[in-house]
C-alpha cells in the first residue's frame, strides 16, 4: 500500500469520517490486520482502541470455585524470577501489568487508564520516549494505594545485576522516571517502535515497592513475599506449595467493575497433558487445562461426549527445519560447525531448495498437529502484518530430484545421490518429543525417496535446549545438518525474534554457543533490514522491512518452516476463557466467567 | 544393644558420605543445567544465563561444589532451589506429609491383606485358596503400578465416575466430610500401591510359615492338644514373622520408590513427583537433597531391621 493512501486514511479515521473498523478492514484487504494495525493508528495519531468487550456478569463474585490444572505447575510466585510461562501464569493470578493483550494482539488496559498515543501525548514522535498514566484509586491487597513510585522501583529493582532478575533485559536500557504519582515516562535511548515491552504483559507485571524494597539486589532471595504475593490483581493470594498448587480468593476490593466472576481460584501442577486433557474434557474434574499439546486424534475422542472442549488460540509459533550453513563434520580449533567452513553439501543452494520441497507439510498437519497447526512458507507467522504474501511452498519428490539432477547430484549405486564424491548423506536432529519424531518420520521418507538419506538423531529436550557448554547436543552447538524445534515468540511483535539471526549473533564457541544465530547464516542484506526496522518509527515501512528480512531468510532457505503452531487449551463446555495467542494464558484471567 | 546400635550408626556415617559423593559427582556430570528453559527465551539475553550460573556457583569445579555442600549439610542447611529460589527443606517438608499418607497406607493394607491370606494359605498348602492366592499373587506382581495406575483410572474415573484421579491437597468442607474426601481420593492410589506390595508379601509369608510350621515343636504343641489357632498364632506366626519384619523394614525404601510413579500418575504432591520435576528442570539441589534422603532412608531401615532381628529372635545375639 501507498504511504500516502495509508495517511490519507489514517486521518480519515482521526477525523471520524471513517470508521475504525472500515479502516482495519482495508489493512485486511493488504495483508496488514490485526494487533499492530492498531499501532499504525496509534502512531498516525489515532488512538489504540482497546478490543470489545464481552464480559457478561452484572455483579462481582458469585462464580463459585475456578479449577485450573497446569500440567507443569508453578515453582515461584516473583515475575522477576520467572524461568518459564509457568511461573508468569502463576504470578499473573495476583500481580499485574499496566496492559495485556487480548486474543486479536489488541493492547487492553489493565493498571494504565489510558493506553498511550501521540494524540494523547503519550507517545514522543520520534520514539524515544512514552509515557503512562495510571488508574487511580488502586489499591494493593494489603490496602496500600498503587503509585508511580511503584512503577519506577519495578525497573530499579529489575536493572540491578545483583536482584538477578531475569527480566533484566526489559528494564537494564530504559529509563523510568515519575512525572506525578500517577504518571510515569519510559525513555529509550534510541527511537523504539515497539514500546509496548516494559510493564506490558503477563512477563512484566508490577510488584509492590512497599514490601520489596528492603529486598532489591542481591537480598532478593530472601523477600518473604517472593512465595506470597501482595498484587493488585483480581484474587488475593492464599496459599502456595511449589510445583502442586496456588489458591487465590476474591478480592473485594478489586479495580474493575463487576470482576472477578470466580469466588476462589486453584491452580493445580503436576501429572502430564493427556491426564490433565481427561481431567478437563472427559471427568469435568477441573475447569480448564493449560498446553494440551496432545495429539488431535486423541483429543477428538475425549472430545466425544465429554464435559470440555478444546480451544485454539493463533499466535506467531512456527516449528521449523533449521539448516546448518557450516560443516559439522570438520573440526577447526576445537570445534566443530564453525565459523572457517562451509557446509559441503548445503553450500550448494540446489540442495537446500530441493530439501524444501521434501517437507510435506499437509501430511504434517493431518497426521501430527491436526487443528492445532497451519502449513505455512513463512518463518515469521505473526502478528498478521508482518506475515510475508510473497512466498509459497510446494511438496513434490519429483520437481526436489530434477533440481538435484541439474544440479549435477546422480544418484549411485546404493541410490544415494552423490557429486564429485560427496554423498546427499544427512543428520537431522531434534528434542524427543511424540510429535517431533513423527515428523522426522514423514521427512526421512519423503527424502529417501529423492535419493537423500537421512539419519534421524533425538536428543532429551534437558539437554537439546541447555546453555552447557560443553555438551555438544545443544541447539546451539548444532552439530548436525539439520534440526528442529521452535522459539516461542511472547509478544506480538517480531523485532526480538528476529534480531536473533543477525550475523554479529553467531554461535561460536568463542561466544560459548551463546549466539542466538545457531544456523549461521550470514546476509548482509538481511543484517540491513533488520538494522533497519529497529529504528524505522513509520510502522508500514518497518512492517515491510521485517517481511523482507523473512523473504531473504525463505530465498535462502535458511529455515524450513514445518507448521504453524496454535496454542491448545482444554475447558469445560460453559467456561468462558479468553485466551490470546500472544499473551499467557492467564493474562486475560480477569474477564473470564462461566455461562450459567 | 546401645553399643551395637551406637558402632552401627557411627559406621552409617562413612557410607552415607560415600553415598553423598557418589550422588553429587553423577548428578554434577549429567548433562542439561537448571536454566535451559531459558535458553530459547527470547526476553532473557544468554549472558543474564551465564550470570546466573556464576552465582548459583555451576561453573566451580566439581570438588569444590561438593565441599560447599557438605558443609552447608553439616549445619543443617540442606541447599537452595534454583528452581523455586527456596530452601530446600521446606519445600521437601512441605511434601512429605501426602507421600507418608499415602505410603504408610498402602503399606497397612499391604500388611492387612498379606499376613491374614499368607498364613491361610500355608495351612492349607496347595488347596484351591493357596492356588487362587498364588495365581492372584503373581498378576499382582507382574503388573507394574504405572500399568494398574492407568487401568484404575480408566476404570474407576472413567467410566464408572466414582472416584477422582486428581489428587488435592486443599479439600474443600471440614470434620466428617474432609475426612471422607481425604479417604476417597486416596483410594486409588493407595490400593495400586498396598495391592502391588501385598502380592509380593503374601508369597513371602506364605513360604515362611511353609518353613517353621513342620519343625519339631509345632508337632509337639499340637500333641499337648493346644487348638489349630493358638498354634498357629502363638506358635507359628511369631516365629515365622521374624524374616518377614526384616522384609518389610528393607522394603521400605523400595516402596517409596514405587510411590514416585504413583504419585506421578495421580498428581499427588508428594517427594516422588518433587523429584521427577526437579529432575526435568535439571534442579540439582532438590535432586541431590531428596535421593540423599531415600539414602539416609535405606541405611536407616537397615538399622531398624537388624535391631528388630534381635528383638525378636533372642537367639542372635547383636554384638
Amino acid at each position: 500500500m501507498l504511504d500516502k493512501e495509508l495517511r490519507s486514511m489514517i486521518d480519515k479515521v482521526a477525523g471520524g469520517k471513517m470508521d475504525r473498523r472500515a479502516f482495519i478492514q482495508r489493512m485486511a484487504a493488504v495483508g496488514l490486520t490485526a494487533p499492530l494495525a492498531n499501532q499504525i493508528l496509534a502512531l498516525g495519531g489515532v488512538a489504540m482502541a482497546e478490543g470489545p468487550q464481552v464480559y457478561k456478569p452484572t455483579k462481582r463474585g458469585g462464580g463459585a470455585a475456578l479449577k485450573l490444572l497446569w500440567w507443569q505447575g508453578p515453582t515461584l510466585l516473583n515475575p522477576h524470577f520467572a524461568t518459564g510461562t509457568k511461573d508468569q501464569d502463576g504470578s499473573r493470578l495476583f500481580y499485574e501489568p499496566l496492559a495485556c493483550w487480548d486474543p486479536d494482539g489488541n493492547m487492553k488496559l489493565v493498571l494504565a487508564a489510558e493506553i498511550p498515543s501521540i494524540q494523547n501525548g503519550g507517545l514522543a514522535a520520534d520514539g524515544k520516549s512514552v509515557t503512562w498514566k495510571l488508574k487511580p484509586g488502586v489499591k494493593w491487597h494489603d490496602g496500600k494505594p498503587f503509585t508511580a513510585d511503584d512503577v519506577v522501583f519495578n525497573w530499579e529493582y529489575a536493572k540491578d545485576p545483583a536482584t538477578s532478575a531475569l527480566t533484566i533485559a526489559t528494564h537494564r536500557d530504559i529509563t523510568v522516571e515519575k512525572v506525578d504519582d500517577l504518571t510515569v515516562r519510559i525513555l529509550f535511548n534510541k527511537p523504539t517502535p515497539f514500546w509496548a515491552d516494559a510493564f506490558v504483559g503477563a512477563p512484566n507485571t508490577i510488584i509492590p515497592k512497599h514490601l520489596f524494597a528492603d529486598y532489591k539486589g542481591s537480598k532478593s532471595r530472601e523477600a518473604p513475599t517472593n512465595l506470597s504475593p501482595v498484587g493488585t490483581g483480581p484474587y488475593k493470594f492464599v496459599e502456595f506449595k511449589p510445583g502442586d498448587l496456588v489458591r487465590g480468593q476474591l478480592n473485594p476490593d478489586y479495580h474493575m467493575p463487576n470482576r472477578p466472576y470466580f469466588d476462589t481460584i486453584e491452580m493445580k501442577g503436576g501429572g502430564d497433558a493427556v491426564s490433565a486433557a481427561r481431567a478437563v474434557i472427559q471427568t469435568g474434574e477441573y475447569d480448564f487445562g493449560w498446553n494440551i499439546q496432545v495429539e488431535d486424534d486423541v483429543l477428538l475422542r475425549l472430545e466425544k461426549g465429554g464435559k470440555g472442549k478444546t480451544i485454539y488460540a493463533v499466535g506467531g509459533d512456527t516449528e521449523f527445519i533449521a539448516l546448518n550453513f557450516t560443516d559439522p563434520n570438520t573440526e577447526v580449533d576445537g570445534e566443530r560447525s564453525s565459523m572457517k567452513t562451509k557446509h559441503p553439501l548445503f553450500s550448494d543452494p540446489a540442495v537446500r531448495k530441493a530439501l524444501s520441497l521434501l517437507i510435506d507439510r499437509e501430511s504434517v498437519k493431518k497426521a501430527i498437529y491436526g487443528r492445532a497447526g497451519r502449513t505455512t512458507a513463512n518463518f515469521l507467522n505473526g502478528p498478521e502484518k508482518f506475515v510475508s504474501k510473497n512466498t509459497s511452498w510446494e511438496f513434490s519428490v519429483e520437481k526436489a530430484s530434477k533440481i538435484l539432477d541439474d544440479a549435477g547430484w546422480k544418484p549411485g549405486a546404493d541410490g544415494i545421490r552423490e557429486k564429485d564424491g560427496k554423498k546427499l548423506k544427512l543428520v537431522y536432529q531434534t528434542s524427543i518429543n511424540g510429535p517431533r519424531q513423527k515428523t522426522q518420520a514423514i521427512v526421512k521418507q519423503a527424502c529417501q525417496k529423492a535419493g537423500i538419506d537421512v539419519e534421524l538423531k533425538s536428543v532429551v529436550a534437558s539437554v537439546f535446549f541447555s546453555s552447557d557448554v560443553a555438551n555438544p547436543d545443544t541447539y546451539a552447538h548444532f552439530y548436525a545438518d539439520l534440526e528442529m524445534f521452535q522459539i516461542p515468540l511472547s509478544q506480538p511483535d517480531p523485532s526480538q525474534h528476529m534480531r536473533r539471526y543477525l550475523s554479529t549473533n553467531v554461535a561460536t564457541k568463542e561466544n560459548k554457543w551463546q549466539g542466538t544465530n545457531f544456523p549461521r547464516w550470514v546476509n548482509k542484506d538481511y543484517d540491513a533490514a533488520i538494522e533497519a526496522a529497529e529504528s524505522e518509527m513509520d510502522p508500514v515501512k518497518r512492517a515491510a522491512l521485517y517481511i523482507k528480512a523473512n523473504d531473504l531468510m525463505y530465498q535462502d532457505t535458511v529455515f524450513i518452516p514445518v507448521q504453524h503452531r496454535l496454542k491448545v487449551e482444554a475447558a469445560a463446555n460453559n467456561l468462558r476463557p479468553i485466551i490470546s495467542g500472544w499473551a499467557n494464558e492467564t493474562d486475560n484471567l480477569h474477564d473470564w466467567y462461566r455461562e450459567e | 544393644m546401645s553399643q551395637y546400635v551406637l558402632r552401627r550408626i557411627l559406621i552409617a556415617i562413612p557410607s552415607l558420605l560415600g553415598i553423598s559423593l557418589v550422588l553429587f559427582v553423577v548428578l554434577a556430570l549429567a548433562p542439561g543445567d537448571p536454566f535451559s528453559e531459558l535458553a530459547t527465551n527470547p526476553n532473557v539475553p544468554p549472558e543474564v544465563a551465564l550470570a546466573l550460573r556464576a552465582k548459583f556457583g555451576l561453573d566451580d569445579p566439581i570438588y569444590l561444589r561438593y565441599l560447599h555442600w557438605l558443609s552447608a549439610m553439616a549445619h543443617g542447611d540442606w541447599g537452595f532451589s534454583f528452581v523455586s529460589r527456596m530452601n530446600v527443606d521446606t519445600l521437601i517438608l512441605q511434601r512429605l506429609p501426602a507421600t507418608l499418607y499415602v505410603i504408610g497406607s498402602a503399606q497397612i493394607l499391604a500388611l492387612l491383606v498379606a499376613i491374614p491370606v499368607g498364613v491361610y494359605a500355608a495351612t492349607k498348602p496347595y488347596s484351591l485358596f493357596d492356588q487362587i492366592a498364588n495365581t492372584l499373587a503373581f498378576v499382582g506382581f507382574s503388573l507394574p503400578t504405572f500399568f494398574t495406575g492407568i487401568l484404575f483410572i480408566l476404570i474407576f474415573s472413567v467410566t464408572l465416575d466414582w472416584l477422582p484421579f486428581v489428587y488435592s491437597t486443599d479439600i474443600k468442607g471440614t470434620g466428617i466430610r474432609w475426612v471422607l474426601e481425604m479417604i476417597r481420593q486416596a483410594i486409588m492410589p493407595v490400593m495400586v500401591l498396598g495391592l502391588f506390595q501385598a502380592a509380593s508379601l503374601t508369597r513371602f509369608v506364605r513360604s515362611a510359615m511353609l518353613d517353621v510350621i513342620r519343625l519339631d515343636y509345632v508337632t509337639t504343641a499340637r500333641a499337648k492338644g493346644l487348638g489349630q489357632v493358638k498354634v498357629i498364632v502363638k506358635h507359628v506366626m511369631r516365629n515365622a514373622m521374624i524374616p518377614v519384619v526384616t522384609l518389610i523394614a528393607l522394603q521400605m525404601p523400595a516402596v517409596f520408590g514405587g510411590a514416585i510413579v504413583t504419585e506421578q500418575i495421580f498428581r499427588i504432591p508428594g517427594i516422588g513427583s518433587l523429584l521427577i520435576s526437579s529432575i526435568l528442570a535439571n534442579d540439582t539441589p532438590v535432586v541431590m537433597a531428596v535421593t540423599f534422603v531415600f539414602a539416609c532412608l535405606v541405611v536407616l531401615f537397615n538399622l531398624i531391621a537388624d535391631v528388630l532381628y534381635g528383638w525378636l529372635d533372642p537367639r542372635i545375639s547383636l554384638r
